[in-house]
């Protein structure tokens, strides 16, 4: 009997575990490579790209047919124009070639010197066509007995076309011009402006909110489950539900429910559009501070949608903390504020942190809720509103990719602080 | 024994802050519920309050007893009703008489046992700090409570509402939520039926429903693989990975739109179902992997290494051991994967064009025009809004407990 040995070399089955693991994550890895990096990169690829909306179409040949003369007796010629032309303004089209057969009783007497002949069909090597051109191609014909007879319609045959559409996608038009734009126009510092305040009073505002309703409902007490399934509804709900609820909510026309109900109060005379007004001046006496109404309502409804999250992840931290310390405090004398803050807050600190980080990153990179709320009016437009606004709004393709390039940089450069700072064990 | 001491001053004052606050809430309500334009009588209110709550915390703390309780809401009532001039609520006692009393005694109970118990056990006398913070707190707890109720029910009460009221009634009174049930379920639910019967959402509730599930099927088909291969097996770039994946989820949609837009248009796939079935999964995949690869890390390893001793190779462990195992986190995993489907509205919105392949937040999104009545609109959104709701709070436990244990996400 042979002494059992350790086994010597790992290698080949830790070489089977990592092709197996890498078989594993294959597919994944394929999927976020063509719908996350792929796009990430083309983005930047547009950027440097004076490419508008239209341009996406991709230009094709159109031709129209047409006999210009009545051929009413055997032996008149006439002509057969076809005019073809570059369905777009600016992309060229490369190769092009048109092939047609002419009806067997017309003879053909002469044709453009582009083409050949072979039988009744002709080919027509057409070379290329920038943008816009269109030409006409004439063959002149004469009639035949048959043709007499019977007149055929030369329509009843199609040209054909082969040829090679320029992609505006893949040109090789690049230029600065959409960055440069972009810098330089008058809109783009509040833009960013709004963009910071609206993430970092967003993130805020829902965390300190979260921790708050975290407080209320770590007490046993009737309802309570009730209350903390209310208190996530706002974040499960979709987003274009509630976005429009609280737009008709806040409208400040007849109709508006909290304008009518303030009225009613009498806390104001007239109605006040929320979503609608940049900025009210208050007089401070000492000082003058221009509020922004709009940006600030955003705010809120940021703080409104996403305070459950921060709520649900410090709730569940609160109800993992071990009692024995407070039991401790509570012997020691210490109030419940002194519990809160010497010993709660502390053993929150991590989750509180990760939340900020990861809420900061999400928030600036919101888009949907301002773009239902305002559509980025009186001063809410923030970055990724922007994009949409320059891309899809103002048509500009090249234009909207700059700004998002800007988001990614920007967005790149919180993501760098967060591994930076990001604690080893986090949530 | 001072007759007169902290405590007191404090329940007095949450009296009077909660006089004035139900005084409003509880008036707002009945105009809503009624029609009838009711005022809020702060002032009245606000005494009422305090001089409810002398009554109840000037007996000492073992002695408030249900008389006490009793007398307390007949104060707050008779102090009302006098000092608003027999106006409790800004309108004569002979308008909605009955509604009138039941929302005035609602009110007074209210204040009533608010501030009973904040100030129970405690009082009126002298107190140390800390029976003065724990009062405290119960108040600020009681505000708390209160405000985020109000703060997050009232877009939803709003939306409801709205969805059943006719446009031109609304416009001509806002505040005036009545139902007046007697003209009949067909009249009440009319946005509902005619959105079904004239805007399509049939076939809009079944693109998101369809879209949404294919969504979680094609999440977890592709990442189970891979959250297994991250927390079980050891490769090169192991460590990478899982603290990588996150990062891929910050990514923003809106630099994603633009090239998926150009790409998507020009091969021809952007205006059908099978685009966003191809984006979604995509977007879902990263958080579903670190889910999953933190719950998989929680299952103790032994279970699996019995089975592969068992002679079960790796493929057939996932499926008998570990997959059984993580079934709890699969569906929390599944449900979060379906809320983040279902409420899309970013590659809905640019990538849709034909009304036949809306999804419900696209088909929404088309009917806030000046054409469409709000009521359609809100009706939409309730449409939207309730499955995804009820679906989410049926198997909060589950969600909570998934979402907690592996990441963290927003």
């Amino acid at each position: 009997m042979s002494k059992p040995t350790p086994p010597k070399g790992l290698g080949p089955l830790a070489k089977r575990e990592m092709r197996f693991a890498y078989s594993l994550l294959l597919p994944t890895f394929l999927v976020v490579l063509s719908v996350v990096l792929f796009p990430l990169l083309a983005n930047f690829w547009i950027s440097f790209k004076p490419i508008q909306l239209g341009d996406l179409r991709t230009p094709s040949v159109l031709v129209n047919e047409r006999l210009m003369d009545k051929l009413e007796t055997v032996g008149a010629e006439g002509d057969i124009r076809y005019r073809v032309r570059n369905s777009s303004k600016k992309s060229d089209i490369a190769d092009i070639v048109m092939t047609d057969a002419v009806p067997a009783s017309l003879s053909i007497v002469s044709f453009d010197d582009r083409c050949t002949l072979a039988g009744q069909n002709l080919t027509c090597d057409l070379g290329d066509y920038e943008g816009g051109k269109r030409e006409d191609i004439i063959v002149r014909v004469a009639a035949t007995q048959a043709f007499i007879d019977t007149p055929d319609n030369i329509k009843d045959t199609k040209p054909a076309f082969e040829f090679v559409p320029e992609n505006a996608l893949l040109s090789g038009d690049f230029s600065l011009e959409n960055f440069s734009k972009l810098f330089n126009s008058a809109d783009f510092w509040p833009v960013l402006w709004a963009s910071l305040y609206y993430t970092i009073f967003g993130t805020l505002g829902a965390l300190v909110m979260g921790l708050f309703a975290a407080q209320l409902l770590n007490l046993s007490f009737r309802g309570r489950s009730v209350l903390r399934g209310l208190f996530l509804s706002p974040y499960v709900a979709p987003v274009i539900a509630v976005a429009f609820a609280w737009v008709l909510l806040l409208d400040a026309g007849p109709g508006g429910t909290l304008n009518a109900l303030l009225q009613q109060l009498g806390v104001i005379d007239a109605p006040i559009n929320f979503l609608g007004t940049r900025a009210v001046t208050l007089d401070f006496g000492l000082f003058t501070f221009d509020f922004p109404v709009a940006l600030t309502v955003v705010i809120l409804f940021e703080v409104w949608r996403y305070f459950p999250l921060a709520f649900l992840f410090i709730l569940a931290r609160m109800q993992s903390m071990s009692t024995d310390i407070y039991e401790a405090a509570e012997i020691d004398g210490a109030t419940p504020i002194q519990q809160f803050w010497y010993i709660s807050l502390p053993q929150l600190m991590g989750i509180l942190a990760v939340l900020f980080l990861l809420r900061f990153i999400w928030t600036f990179n919101k888009f949907d809720d301002i773009f239902l709320l305002t559509g980025g009016a009186a001063g809410t437009r923030t970055l990724t509103v922007n994009v949409y606004e320059q891309a899809f709004a103002v048509s500009n393709l090249g234009a909207g990719a700059a700004v998002a390039v800007v988001v990614f940089v920007v967005l790149l450069f919180f993501a760098l602080i967060f591994f930076k700072l990001s604690p080893e064990d986090d949530a | 024994m001072s007759r007169i001491g902290n405590i007191f001053i404090l329940c007095l004052l949450s009296g009077a802050f909660w006089g004035a606050i139900y005084g409003v809430l509880v008036t707002l309500l009945a105009l809503l519920i009624s029609g009838f334009e009711f005022q809020p009588q702060v002032i009245a209110g606000t005494l009422a309050g305090i001089a409810s709550a002398g009554v109840m915390t000037v007996r000492p703390a073992g002695e408030r007893d249900r008389k006490t309780f009793f007398a307390a809401i007949g104060v707050f009532i008779a102090v009302l009703v006098i000092v608003s001039g027999f106006k409790p609520l800004g309108l004569g006692m002979g308008t909605y008489a009955l509604g009138q009393i039941i929302f005035v005694v609602l009110l007074a109970w209210l204040v009533t046992t608010t501030v009973e118990m904040i100030g129970r056990g405690y009082g009126p006398s002298h107190e140390k700090r800390y029976n003065v913070e724990v009062v405290i707190l119960r108040f600020l707890k009681s505000f708390g409570l209160v405000f985020f109720t109000i703060a997050v029910a009232l877009p939803f009460f709003v939306m409801v509402m709205m969805s059943l009221k006719n446009q031109q009634f609304l416009l001509a009174n806002p505040l005036d939520f009545s139902l007046d049930l007697s003209v009949g379920a067909a009249t009440i639910f009319r946005s509902y039926i005619e959105l079904f019967t004239e805007y399509n959402f049939g076939t809009f509730l079944l693109n998101s429903t369809m879209i949404s599930i294919a969504t979680v099927v094609l999440t977890l088909v592709f990442a189970v693989p891979g959250a297994y291969a991250v927390a079980r097996l050891k490769f090169p770039g192991q460590d990478f990975l899982s603290r990588s994946i996150l990062l891929i989820y910050m990514v923003p949609m809106i630099v994603l739109v633009i090239p998926l837009y150009a790409v998507f248009s020009q091969m021809g796939i952007r205006n059908t179902l099978w685009g966003l079935l191809f984006v979604y999964p995509a977007t879902t995949i990263p958080v579903a992997l670190y889910m999953l690869q933190g719950y998989f890390r929680g299952i103790p390893a032994e279970l699996e290494e019995a089975g592969l001793m068992d002679g079960l190779g790796r493929m057939q462990v996932i499926m008998k051991i570990t997959l059984p195992l993580a079934l709890p986190a699969l569906a929390s995993v599944s449900l979060y994967i379906f809320m983040i489907a279902w409420n899309e509205f970013l590659f809905a919105f640019m990538f849709l064009d034909s009304v036949n392949l809306f999804t419900l937040s696209r088909g929404i999104a088309e009917l806030n025009t000046s054409e469409v009545p709000r009521q359609h609109l809100m009706a939409g959104a309730v449409i939207a809004t309730v499955p995804v709701l009820v679906l989410f709070l049926w198997f909060e436990r589950f969600l909570v407990a998934g979402l907690t244990a592996g990441s963290v996400k927003g």
